[in-house]
C-alpha cells in the first residue's frame, strides 16, 4: 500500500526493544528515515520536530518534519520522538586503538623511539579489534583522530573510524597531520627528592633552533627535482609545505602558543594548537592568525594555583565567544569513553548547548579537513548518526540507543555489557545495561 | 662625623697563644701573655637592653674581668680609648655546621634497586638516618676562611653540628678565635640534633614524611626499651647514644611551619620539647607556633623580588611566592611580638654577606633592635643552656665581643673589631683621625672663597665645590698620615693644597690657580641639611610601606579571618535526605555545627536565612579515597609492610586542591595511604576546613583506618624490570604477608598482655588493633581471587574487613563480599590501564548496590574529587540506579564505610552541618555546588568566591608594580618561576626525604603537571 502523509507524531510506536535490534540486512536496503526527533545539526543549529533520511551511507535530506510530504513506505523508519540525534562525535588527539592497556608494555604502540619522527604512521597500528574501541563507541563517538606520542615530532595521525574490519577499512582520512610538541617554556628543577621549583627551560631556545633546522632542512629538501638519496623523514614533511597535511603543535602556554604560532607562519604554515589550556588568554592573536584549537580536557584542574577555580570549564566558552574554532579533547584510549562530559562541562559554565555540540563534531571536522563529508548533520554528508534519550552531555540522563557509520548501524553493545550481564545473570538479578 | 682618635692600630691578629694547650711542647721562647685589657671610656652594651655610657670593660685572659661604670681599671693593662665606640657581645649562631666534615653516605645503594639494610658497619641502629652517635667535637676541624667569613659578620661562635640525618648527633659549641681545636672548642656535647631528612642515607626507608616521623617515635620506644632490657640482649652504640642525649636541649631542624607542627607533637607525646629551626614562614601560622611553646631559631634569607617584566613568565609566579616575598621580612618582628623567643641564623643565607643587612631589614620590618641582639646573643646561649659562659658581657664570660663606631643598627655603623676570647680581629680600621665632617665650609685660598659641601657616603667623603647653582667642582681630596691634601679645577688651573684637618675646619700652604705658593683655610659656615629632618623622612617613608594580608591558608582563595558557624536557615529548598522521608520540599536549620531542624516553614531566629527555592540541598559528599592534603609522600612503600606510619600525621591544610574540593560540594575525605606495600599505612579522615590547621581538619573521634593493597602495585608489577627484590612479587606472596604478620601481631599481643618486658612495636600496634576491630581496613584491590584471598585471611584471623576499595571485579564476587560484610568504594568507569582492571565494568556499583553491599564512589584523584556528584549519576547512566540510590554512594555510603554514619552523610537533625546547596538536581553535570557547609561553617560561595577572584587580581597587581619599582630601584631580582603542585596517586613511589642526587630527567613544564 502506498500512501502519502504529513509526517506527525505517534504515526508509529517506537518501542526500546526494536531499537536495540540491530536492523537486518534486508532491511538496509531500503533507506532509512528518522523521524520526530530534535536533530542537533552540529553547526550550531537545531530542527525540533525533524526528519532525516539517509541510503547509500549519505545523508538524502534532512528537514523539519512538517515542511512537507514522504512515501513511508519507501524507508526503514525509525521514530525518534523524544529523543535526541547528533552527528556521531569525533575524538580528537587520541590513542584509541594504539594502545589496549596502558601498563602493559606490549599493549602499547603510539610512542616511538627518536626525536624527529615524521614518517612515522598512526594509522597501521590502529587494532580495529580493540576491546576499549566499542565501550567508546556506546558512548558517541564515531570518528577518532589517532596520533602518535612523544619525542619532537611524534609522526602523523589519521583519522579512523570507529569500527572496521581492519585499518584500511577503517580508515576515514590518512596521515592527514604531523605532530610537533613545542618545548617546555618552563622545565622543574631539582631531584625528585628535593623539588625544586618550575623555572624557565634553559634549554628553550636550543630546541627551537632544532624544529627550525630539521624544517629548514625539510623544506629545501623538497624543492629537490632530483633526489638522489631519499630521506623518509623528509620525505614525510611534504605535505606540509604543499598544504596537504596539517601541524598540529602541542603546547598550552601563551607565550609559546604565540611563539610557535609565529615560527610556522614563516612557512606559510597555520598551526593547529592542541592543549591550548592558556589559550583563553590570547584569543585575540588566535583570531588574527585564524588558529584552531584541540582544546584539553575541561574537566581538569587549573593551571596555577590563582587561577579561578573553574577557569578549565570555562575557557571553551570564552574561545566561543571570541569566534575562534576548538574541538574538545581527552588524552589517552579508555578514557574517550567520557568525551562527551569534557561538552557538558562546558555548558555548566555557560557555553551554548549547541556549540557544545559542535565542539565535538563540526568543529574537530573542520580542524581535521573533513567537513565536507562529515561533521554535522547536513545533506551530502555521511550518514553518521547517534540517537539519544535525554540529554547526551548530561550522565544522568544520558543514554545513547542507536548509531550509525556512514549509515552502517553499529553494535553499541561491548565486553563491559556482556560481563555485566553474565554476573547479574548468575546473581539472578537486573540492572539496566542501555 | 665626630672627631676619632684612636692612638693605635690593632694588628689583624693581636695576640695569639692566650690559654695555649699545656701539653704540647714549645718550640723556642715561652711568649706568655695574659691579655690584660682594658677599654675605656666606650658605650657598653653588656647584653640587650642594657647600655652604659663612658663604661669600662676589661679582659684578662680571654675571659671578662669586669664591665660597667666606675670601675678600677688595673694599672697593668694595655689601656684601649673608645671613646664614642659602642661594645657589644659578639653574636652567636645556633645553627651553623662551620668546621664539621662533608657528611657522606655510608655505602651506595645498589644500583636500581631497594636498600632494605642500613649500609653502616657496626653496632649501629638499623636505619641509616639515624645517627645519634654522631658528636661534633670529635669530628671538628677548625676552619681559618669560614671562621674569617662569620667574624667580619660579627659573630664570635658558633653551636656547630653536622647537618645530616633524622638524628645527627650532638652540637658543640665553638668559638670563631684562633687556635687549634683543643682551644676553640667551649663545649663539647651542647644539644642533640635532629631532622626530617634523611640526609645521605642511602637505604630507602622512610621515603615519606610520615615514615620520617614513625622512624622517629619508633626510635624513642627502642631506646626506651635498650635502657631497661635491651641493652641485656644487644650492643646498640646508636641507642645508647640517644639516652645519653636526653637531657640536653633538642633542635630540630623543620623547612616548613606545618613540620614545626607536627615535630611539636612527637615532643609532647614523648615529654621532650624541641627548640625549631624554622624556615622564616612562621609567620603564616604564627598563633599555632606560639601554642607549641617553643622556641625557634629562625633564618633571614629572605626572597628577592621576582623580576616580573615579562607579563606571560611573570603569570607562572604563584601568588603566594609573591606574598611571600613582601611579607617573609615581617616574621622576625612577627615572632617577637607574639612573644617567641626565637634566635637569628646566618643558615640559608645564599651570600653570608647579606647578614647584616637583611637584619636592618628585618628591624625596619617590625623588629626591635633589643629583640635582634637577644636574637643574636642571650637566647641562643639561653636556649643552648651555655648563658653562664657566653651571651654578654658579663663577668667571667667569655670575651666575645664587637666593637662598632656607632650604635650597631644605625645608618653608616660599623663593626670594626671583633674580640674573641680575648683575641682583637680588627674587621676594619678606624679612620686614624677623623677629617673634616658633613657641612657646607668656606675654603679660602689666597684671597680666592670657594663653597665646599663635605659629605660622607659611608667610610669615604666627598668634596665639592659649588660655583653655583649649576655648577659642581669635583675636589681631590687625600687623608693620610694625618696629612689632607686637596685638589681641584678652577677655570682650566690645577689648585693643588696641603695641610691639617680636624672635624670642623682645615688649614695649610699650597699653590693657587696661578701657581703662587699661599695659605688656604677651611672654615665651617653651616649644616648640610636638617639630620632631624632626614629621619623623619625616612620614618614617613618606612610607615607608608604597605603589606598584604595575611591570610589562612597562606594560598590564594585564603581568609583574612577563619570563618566561625553561624545560624543558618536554608528554606524552601528541595532537600535530598539519604533518610526514609527521601527527597522532600522543606527548611532546614544549622545550628552550633549541627543540623538543628527540618520541616515546612521552619520559624527559626537565624543569622544567615537563604531563601533556596529551586535549589536542592543535600549533605556533603565524602570522598572515601583521596591523595590531596598531603605532605612529602603518600607511600612508605619502601618496606612490605609500614603499618606504623600515618597519613594524619602529614594532612597539609595548604592545598588549594581543599578549597576546589569545597567548590564541588566535598565536605570530608579519607586521605589514604598509597598502594605500594600489602600493608600500608594509617589514614587521615578529615573535613575540608578551609584554613583550618591539620590538626583541625582531622575528625575527632573518627574510627580508625588502615590502608591495604592488592595486586600489581604491591607486587611492583609496573615499577620496571629492576623492582624484583622485595617480598612479594605474586599474589601468593601477598597473603603470605597477611598471614605472617597478623601471626606475629597474635604473639606480640600474647607477650604484651603477660606482662612480660617487651619492645613496644608501632606496627605491631597497629596490627594488633586490626585483629582487635578497633582499627578498620580499606583495601586497594580489583581482580576477584585476591579479594577472596584477604575476606578468607581476616576470617581466619578473627576479624572483618571492612572496605574495599577500586573494587572493580567486585561484581564476580559481589555475593561473597556480602557474606562477608565487607563494603565497596569504586571506581565509576575507569578500566583498561593496567592489566588487572582489564575486566573492570562500568556496572560494578550498580550490581554491587543490588546485591546489598555498601558501595560507594570514590575520586582516587585531586580533580574528579570535585566532580564526585557526577560520578554518582554514573551509577544511573550505567545500571539505571535510582537517583537515591546513585547519591548514597558519593555521601551516606562513604559514611557508613568510614563508621562516621552517626553523625555524618545525610541530612538528619542532630547530625553534623556538612551541607552543600547546589543549584539544580546535584546528580547532574550542570549542577553547581552555591555554597557549602563544614560544622555549620561556611566554607564556600559562590558569590564570594567571585569577589575572592577579583582580589587575587589586585593583590597580585599591586605585588608586581611594587616589584616592578624594586627592580628599578635596583634591586636584585630573581627570575619567575612556578611552584610545584603535587598530584599524589595510589602508585607514587617517589623518595621524598633523601638528598641523594636522582636528577630529573623528565621534562616539566606546566603541561604536564605529573
Amino acid at each position: 500500500m502506498r500512501h502519502t502523509i504529513f509526517i506527525i507524531i505517534n504515526l508509529l510506536v517506537w518501542n526500546i526493544s526494536t531499537a536495540q535490534q540491530t536492523l537486518t540486512k534486508k532491511q538496509n536496503d531500503l533507506p532509512i528515515i528518522i523521524m520526530n526527533g530534535t536533530a542537533h545539526l552540529g553547526n550550531g543549529d537545531k530542527i525540533e520536530n525533524s526528519v532525516i533520511t539517509f541510503e547509500n551511507g549519505k545523508i538524502g535530506m534532512i528537514a523539519p518534519a512538517n515542511t512537507f510530504k514522504l512515501d513511508l513506505s519507501k524507508f526503514q523508519v525509525i521514530d525518534a520522538k523524544g529523543k535526541d540525534i547528533y552527528p556521531g562525535f569525533i575524538a580528537m588527539n587520541t590513542q584509541i586503538g594504539l594502545v589496549e592497556v596502558d601498563a602493559v608494555r606490549s599493549t602499547r604502540d603510539f610512542r616511538e623511539v627518536g626525536t624527529f619522527n615524521p614518517s612515522v604512521r598512526a594509522l597501521i597500528a590502529y587494532n580495529t579489534d580493540s576491546k576499549v574501541t566499542p565501550t567508546i563507541r556506546s558512548n558517541g563517538v564515531m570518528l577518532t583522530q589517532i596520533v602518535p606520542q612523544g619525542g619532537r615530532i611524534s609522526g602523523q595521525s589519521s583519522v579512523m573510524k570507529m569500527s572496521g574490519w581492519n585499518w584500511e577499512d577503517a580508515q576515514y582520512k590518512a596521515d592527514e597531520g604531523i605532530h610537533l610538541n613545542w618545548p617546555a617554556a618552563f622545565r622543574r628543577g631539582g631531584w625528585w627528592a628535593a623539588p625544586g621549583p618550575i623555572t624557565k627551560n634553559k634549554d628553550y631556545d636550543e630546541q627551537v633552533k632544532a624544529i627550525k633546522d630539521f624544517l629548514d632542512e625539510a623544506q629545501a629538501y623538497n624543492e629537490k627535482t632530483n633526489v638522489e638519496k631519499v630521506n623518509l623523514k623528509f620525505e614525510a614533511m611534504k605535505g606540509l609545505f604543499d598544504g596537504t597535511k596539517k601541524l598540529y603543535i602541542e603546547t598550552n602556554f601563551a607565550k609559546t602558543i604565540m611563539e610557535s604560532v609565529l615560527f610556522t607562519k614563516e612557512y606559510g604554515i597555520t598551526p593547529i594548537i592542541v592543549g591550548g589550556k592558556d589559550a583563553w588568554q590570547i584569543t585575540d592573536f588566535l583570531k588574527e592568525h585564524k588558529v584552531m584549537i584541540v582544546l584539553k580536557k575541561t574537566q581538569d584542574l587549573p593551571v596555577r594555583e590563582y587561577d579561578d577555580i573553574d577557569q578549565t570549564f570555562k575557557t571553551p566558552k570564552i574561545l566561543k565567544d571570541a569566534g575562534i574554532v576548538f574541538s574538545f579533547s581527552l588524552d589517552g584510549a579508555w578514557e574517550q569513553r567520557n568525551l562527551v562530559f569534557q561538552a557538558g562541562q562546558a555548558v555548566s559554565y555557560g557555553l551554548d548547548y549547541e556549540a557544545a555540540i559542535e565542539g565535538l563534531t563540526l568543529s574537530p571536522a573542520k580542524i581535521l579537513g573533513i567537513e565536507n563529508t562529515a561533521g554535522s548533520l547536513e545533506k551530502g554528508k555521511d550518514a553518521t548518526i547517534i540517537i539519544a534519550k535525554g540529554d547526551i552531555l548530561d550522565m544522568r540522563t544520558c543514554i545513547i540507543e542507536k548509531a550509525f557509520i556512514e549509515g552502517q548501524e553499529v553494535d553499541l553493545d561491548n565486553k563491559q555489557k556482556a560481563l555485566s550481564r553474565k554476573f547479574t545473570d548468575k546473581y539472578g538479578v537486573d540492572i539496566d545495561h542501555d | 662625623m665626630k672627631k676619632i682618635i684612636l692612638s693605635f692600630i690593632i694588628a689583624t691578629i693581636f695576640l695569639v697563644g692566650l690559654n695555649a694547650q699545656k701539653t704540647f711542647p714549645q718550640n723556642g721562647v715561652f711568649d706568655y701573655r695574659e691579655g690584660l685589657y682594658a677599654f675605656v671610656n666606650a658605650t657598653l652594651h653588656k647584653a640587650p637592653g642594657q647600655t652604659m655610657e663612658n663604661a669600662t670593660l676589661i679582659i684578662k685572659d680571654g675571659k671578662i674581668m669586669n664591665a660597667g661604670t666606675g670601675i678600677p681599671v688595673p694599672k697593668d693593662a694595655v689601656l684601649y680609648d673608645m671613646d664614642g665606640k659602642h661594645i657589644y657581645p659578639s653574636f652567636i649562631d645556633m645553627y651553623s655546621n662551620y668546621g664539621m666534615p662533608e657528611p657522606v653516605s655510608a655505602g651506595s645503594r645498589p644500583d636500581k634497586q631497594p636498600q632494605m639494610l642500613s649500609n653502616r658497619q657496626g653496632a649501629y641502629m638499623w636505619n641509616e638516618a639515624i645517627k645519634p652517635e654522631f658528636q661534633a667535637h670529635k669530628a671538628f676541624k677548625a676552619n681559618v676562611q669560614a671562621a674569617e667569613e662569620m667574624r667580619n659578620l660579627g659573630f664570635g661562635a658558633v653551636f656547630t653540628h653536622q647537618h645530616d640525618g633524622i638524628s645527627r648527633g650532638s652540637s658543640s659549641l665553638v668559638h670563631l678565635g684562633n687556635g687549634r681545636e683543643h682551644e676553640v672548642i667551649l663545649k663539647d656535647r651542647v644539644a642533640h640534633h635532629m631532622a626530617f631528612s634523611k640526609g645521605k642515607s642511602t637505604q630507602s626507608y622512610p621515603s615519606s614524611l610520615m615514615g620520617c616521623i614513625a622512624l622517629i617515635r619508633q626510635t624513642y620506644y627502642d631506646a626506651q626499651w635498650y635502657a631497661k632490657e635491651g641493652k641485656n640482649e644487644e650492643m646498640n652504640i646508636s641507642l645508647e647514644a640517644w639516652n645519653d642525649l636526653k637531657a640536653l636541649p633538642h633542635v630540630f631542624d623543620t623547612r616548613d611551619k606545618l613540620e614545626i607542627l607536627r615535630a611539636a607533637k612527637i615532643a609532647k607525646e614523648f615529654n621532650s620539647q624541641y627548640i625549631f629551626k624554622g624556615s622564616g614562614d612562621e609567620y603564616m601560622r604564627l598563633d599555632k607556633i606560639k601554642a607549641t611553646n617553643s622556641p625557634l631559631i629562625i633564618p633571614i634569607n629572605f626572597p628577592a623580588p621576582y623580576d616580573v617584566s615579562d607579563a606571560f613568565d611573570a603569570m607562572q609566579v604563584s601568588l603566594s611566592d609573591m606574598k611571600n616575598w613582601e611579607l617573609a621580612p615581617t616574621n622576625p618582628g612577627a615572632l617577637a611580638k607574639a612573644g617567641i623567643p626565637f634566635a637569628l641564623t646566618t643558615h640559608g643565607l645564599k651570600s653570608k654577606g647579606d647578614f647584616m643587612k637583611n637584619l636592618k631589614i628585618a628591624i625596619e620590618h617590625g623588629l626591635s633592635e633589643k629583640d635582634a641582639l637577644a636574637a643574636l646573643t642571650t637566647i641562643p646561649a639561653k636556649l643552648m643552656k651555655v648563658e653562664n659562659i657566653i651571651g654578654s658581657l658579663d663577668k667571667g664570660k667569655i670575651a666575645n665581643f664587637i666593637v662598632t663606631n656607632k650604635a650597631i643598627f644605625e645608618d653608616g655603623a660599623k663593626i670594626h673589631q671583633n674580640w674573641i676570647a680575648g683575641q682583637g680581629f680588627v674587621l676594619k680600621a678606624f679612620p686614624e683621625e677623623a677629617d673634616l665632617g658633613e657641612g657646607v665650609y668656606r675654603l679660602k685660598v689666597g684671597k680666592k672663597n670657594y663653597d665646599m659641601h663635605v659629605t660622607w657616603d659611608e667610610d669615604s667623603p666627598k668634596y665639592i665645590i659649588k660655583e653655583n647653582d649649576s655648577t659642581d667642582i669635583k675636589v681631590k681630596y687625600n687623608f693620610k698620615d694625618k696629612i689632607i691634601s686637596l685638589s681641584f679645577n678652577d677655570e682650566g688651573n690645577l689648585i693643588r693644597l696641603s695641610g691639617t684637618a680636624d672635624n670642623t675646619s682645615a688649614k695649610g700652604q699650597g699653590y693657587d690657580a696661578e701657581g703662587n705658593w699661599i695659605s688656604w683655610k677651611v672654615t665651617p659656615t653651616r649644616a648640610l641639611v636638617d639630620k632631624k629632618e632626614k629621619e623623619e623622612e625616612k620614618e614617613k617613608e618606612k610607615s607608608e610601606k604597605e603589606l598584604g594580608d595575611i591570610v589562612y591558608p597562606f594560598l590564594p582563595y585564603g581568609a583574612k579571618e577563619l570563618p566561625k558557624a553561624k545560624t543558618t536557615l536554608i528554606k524552601n529548598a528541595t532537600l535530598w535526605t539519604n533518610e526514609k522521608e527521601g527527597i522532600i520540599e522543606a527548611d532546614i536549620l544549622l545550628s552550633n555545627g549541627k543540623i538543628s531542624q527540618i520541616g515546612k516553614g521552619l520559624n527559626a531566629s537565624a543569622d544567615i536565612v537563604i531563601d533556596a527555592k529551586g535549589k536542592h540541598v543535600t549533605s556533603g559528599i565524602i570522598d572515601e579515597h583521596s591523595h590531596i592534603a598531603i605532605s612529602k609522600g603518600v607511600n612508605e612503600g619502601t618496606q612490605y609492610s609500614s603499618a606504623e606510619v600515618s597519613i594524619a600525621d602529614v594532612v597539609n591544610s595548604e592545598d588549594v586542591n581543599i578549597y576546589r574540593n569545597l567548590s564541588g560540594g566535598v565536605t570530608a575525605a579519607q586521605l589514604l595511604h598509597g598502594s605500594a606495600n600489602p600493608i600500608g599505612g594509617q589514614s587521615g579522615i578529615v573535613k575540608f576546613k578551609w584554613g583550618y590547621t591539620p590538626d583541625e581538619m582531622l575528625i575527632k573521634g573518627a574510627a580508625p583506618f588502615i590502608k591495604f593493597a592488592l595486586g600489581e602495585n604491591v607486587k611492583q608489577s609496573n615499577w620496571g624490570d629492576d623492582y624484583t627484590i622485595r617480598f612479594p612479587q605474586t599474589r601468593m606472596g601477598v597473603e603470605e604477608v597477611y598471614d605472617d604478620h597478623f601471626t606475629r601481631a597474635k604473639e606480640y599481643g600474647k607477650l604484651k598482655r603477660s606482662g612480660k618486658p617487651y619492645r613496644k612495636d608501632l606496627e605491631m600496634e597497629t596490627l594488633l588493633q586490626i585483629l582487635e576491630s578497633k582499627r578498620f581496613v580499606t583495601c586497594h584491590s580489583y581482580v576477584q581471587s585476591e579479594i577472596n584471598m584477604l575476606m578468607k585471611v581476616a576470617e581466619r584471623h578473627g576479624f572483618t574487613l571492612n572496605t574495599f576499595t577500586h573494587i572493580l571485579e567486585g561484581y564476580k564476587i559481589a555475593d561473597k563480599m556480602k557474606a562477608h560484610g565487607a563494603g565497596g568504594s569504586t571506581f565509576s568507569d575507569w578500566w583498561a590501564y593496567k592489566f588487572e582492571v582489564i575486566d573492570a565494568i562500568p556496572f560494578n556499583a550498580a550490581i554491587l548496590d543490588k546485591m546489598g553491599v555498601v558501595v560507594a564512589l570514590n575520586s582516587d584523584d585531586a580533580e574528579m574529587s570535585r566532580r564526585l556528584n557526577q560520578e554518582a549519576a554514573k551509577g544511573v547512566m550505567y545500571g539505571g540506579m535510582s537517583e537515591e540510590a546513585a547519591w548514597k554512594m558519593v555521601t551516606l555510603n562513604p559514611a557508613i564505610l568510614l563508621h562516621l554514619d552517626d553523625k555524618m552523610g545525610s541530612l538528619k537533625i542532630g547530625k553534623d552541618a556538612d551541607v552543600v546547596i547546589w543549584s539544580e538536581n546535584p546528580l547532574s553535570i550542570y549542577a553547581q555546588a552555591e555554597m557549602t557547609f563544614v560544622d555549620g561553617i561556611k566554607f564556600f560561595d559562590k558569590e564570594e568566591d567571585l569577589k575572592k577572584r577579583e582580589e587575587i587580581k589586585i593583590e597580585r597587581n599591586r605585588l608586581i608594580q611594587k616589584m616592578v619599582g624594586e627592580k628599578k630601584a635596583g634591586a636584585k631580582t630573581q627570575a619567575p618561576s612556578m611552584k610545584y603542585q603535587t598530584h599524589y596517586h595510589c602508585d607514587h613511589i617517589d623518595d621524598e626525604m633523601g638528598e641523594q642526587e636522582h636528577k630529573h630527567d623528565h621534562d616539566h613544564n606546566h603541561d604536564h603537571e605529573d
